[in-house]
């Protein structure tokens, strides 16, 4: 079984208590800009997308640390480590979803952990836009095509 | 028994060592060795101006922490220079020690800085800044207060710049192109750069070329193109790299600017494949064969390389030239076609007291390439939208009026909202 946040887009109210949550429990403020989960407002359309990293198997920013900064851990997240972090930011312009970014607070860089198992984001969200579930049982290939086309080369 | 196949890796950086890992993993039982040319454990190049910074040590700077990562992976790491390649015989020669016999080569041998026909480059107290002892020769002479010069205002120079002022050394930079980092930044977001730079206390001097480099009483006398000449405790050269390439003469493998390979990352000769800083693979924005050298290239031929080797066929269609900057907490980023092509269309955004500048360019609804100072939030969706050539449809205009839109634009177009 692989847990992984499960994101639909369609039951998103726009009530950003996900980025509230994510910002509280990471870094103790509640600061959407540091926020590892952003939604994006399409208001216009009335379209809200929750959006965060998607713990891609083979990572772009994993691979592209030039410390080896950033491990998987035994579910298969990509954790960024502050003590081997340098904050270069190749991570940053590496990974084809801008999803670990630069806070220059600390210097490092942040990115989804899934709180080690506990997701703050789902545990807020109040219409089940972000869930934890098995990844096995959930449609993930949207993110994992895309990724699929942004290589330079063919992905296992 | 099927012979147990061995891969010899020639350099120890990013590229060598995520090839090494990746064999590893897709090759059990083969045997890697892997040809290190500096006597440190493999380190990463980038992290040193960290290393001069102090914010690490010396250990931080390696590309694997954990020091039994090699025994462990079961890689052989030789500490000697490859001297001289025999495809034929297929062996390597080293520096020190026996030859090498492989079954499969990787050219993963780097890059060197550019020796300059300067008059005095070579006196102590010039010195580039690229090994682990160019960075422990200069720890030693750049101390707070110190007057130094630094030689070449591009990325790498850039880069070693914020490292020189967190030392507290009194800075000038000399850049002969007409802005800094003139390879990744139009004039905007270099004017912007420099202002920042001498807001910071840094001289800038650009258009200027150092002529001459002679010793004074107790110090270094450096004379400019404009006729001045400055004094200073230490000079810093970073005015560019090449490949590492001088040990193929002779060897057949063919080389232009560097070792050339083709859409598998194989060289001209049977079983040898080239990675990293040292090779010449495909671009893909020109769909040239070019050297990028830069990390995120260098781990991406790494892991091809590597599989290819293994014997598991997989194509390079080409990297993305990208880079990131810090300087001095202004963060610059630039990708792709960040200046544009013909018959492409232009979008920027500029915001000079903010020090903010966004520059997008466009072939049809295409994204080709990005410019950004001051902006860092999402920016990996920059590489995203050029790689996949996601066709922006009605975004495209929007982002022609709204640049910063950039990110919304990315999640519209390819979670399919059509509209907003």
């Amino acid at each position: 079984m692989q847990m992984a946040l499960v994101i639909d887009p369609g039951k998103c109210t726009g009530c950003k208590q996900c980025e509230l949550a994510c910002s509280y429990v990471k870094e103790g403020e509640f600061n959407p800009a540091k926020s590892r989960i952003r939604v994006f407002d399409f208001h216009q359309d009335a379209r809200f997308v929750p959006y965060t990293c998607t713990q891609c198997a083979e990572a772009w920013c994993q691979q592209a640390c030039p410390v080896n900064a950033i491990t998987t851990n035994d579910s298969g997240v990509k954790v960024v480590h502050d003590s081997l972090c340098v904050g270069c930011k190749v991570c940053t312009i590496a990974c084809p979803f801008g999803t670990i970014n630069y806070n220059a607070s600390t210097g490092k860089v942040i990115k989804c952990d899934e709180c080690g198992g506990e997701p703050a984001c789902a545990e807020a969200c109040p219409t089940d836009a972000i869930v934890y579930m098995d990844v096995e049982q959930a449609g993930f290939d949207k993110m994992r095509q895309w990724a699929a086309q942004t290589d330079a080369g063919a992905r296992a | 028994m099927a012979k147990v196949r061995h891969h010899v890796i020639i350099g120890a950086g990013p590229a060598g060592v995520l090839a090494a890992d990746t064999l590893r993993g897709c090759d059990p039982d083969a045997r890697i060795t892997l040809v290190s040319g500096e006597s440190e454990p493999p380190y990463s190049r980038m992290a040193i101006p960290y290393l001069l910074a102090n914010h690490i040590g010396e250990d931080g700077t390696y590309l694997r922490q954990d020091a039994d990562h090699y025994a462990r992976q079961r890689i052989d790491v030789v500490h000697a220079r490859a001297t001289r390649i025999d495809p034929k015989k297929k062996s390597v020669r080293l520096k020190k020690g026996k030859p090498l016999k492989y079954d499969r080569l990787l050219i993963a041998a780097g890059a060197s800085p550019i020796l300059h026909p300067v008059p005095g480059l070579d006196l102590p107290g010039v010195r580039t800044c690229w090994t682990m002892e160019d960075a422990r020769e200069i720890a030693d002479r750049a101390h707070k207060g110190d007057e130094v010069v630094l030689m070449g205002a591009g990325f790498i120079g850039s880069i070693i710049l914020e490292a020189l002022i967190e030392r507290g050394v009194k800075l000038t930079v000399v850049e002969m192109a007409d802005r800094m980092i003139s390879h990744m930044m139009d004039e905007t977001a270099g004017g912007m750069l420099q202002r920042w730079c001498e807001d910071h206390g840094i001289k800038v001097l650009t258009g200027t070329r150092i002529t001459e480099i002679t010793r004074g009483k107790s110090r270094l006398d450096i004379a400019l193109s404009s006729g001045k000449i400055i004094s200073a405790k230490l000079v810093v050269v970073a005015a560019g790299v090449a490949p590492n390439i001088g040990f193929l003469k002779g060897s057949g493998i063919k080389t232009d600017r560097g070792v050339k390979v083709n859409g598998f990352l194989r060289t001209s000769a049977k079983d040898v494949y080239a990675a990293g800083d040292v090779a010449q693979a495909k671009d893909m924005s020109t769909g040239e064969f070019s050297v990028l050298a830069i990390q995120p290239v260098a781990a991406d031929h790494g892991r091809i390389a590597a599989l290819n080797m293994a014997g598991k066929r997989t194509p390079h269609d080409g990297s993305l030239n990208m880079n990131v900057l810090d300087t001095m907490g202004l963060i610059s980023s630039s990708f792709g076609k960040w200046d544009g092509v013909d018959g492409g269309d232009g979008a920027r955004m500029s915001d000079e007291a903010g020090h903010r500048y966004l520059r997008l360019e466009f072939k049809d609804d295409r994204l080709i390439g990005v410019q950004a100072v001051g902006i860092t939030d999402h920016i990996g969706i920059a590489r995203g939208l050029i790689q996949t050539g996601q066709r922006l449809g009605r975004w495209k205009e929007k982002l022609m009026k709204s640049p910063e839109r950039l990110a919304e634009a990315y999640i519209a177009t390819a979670h399919g909202i059509s509209h907003a």
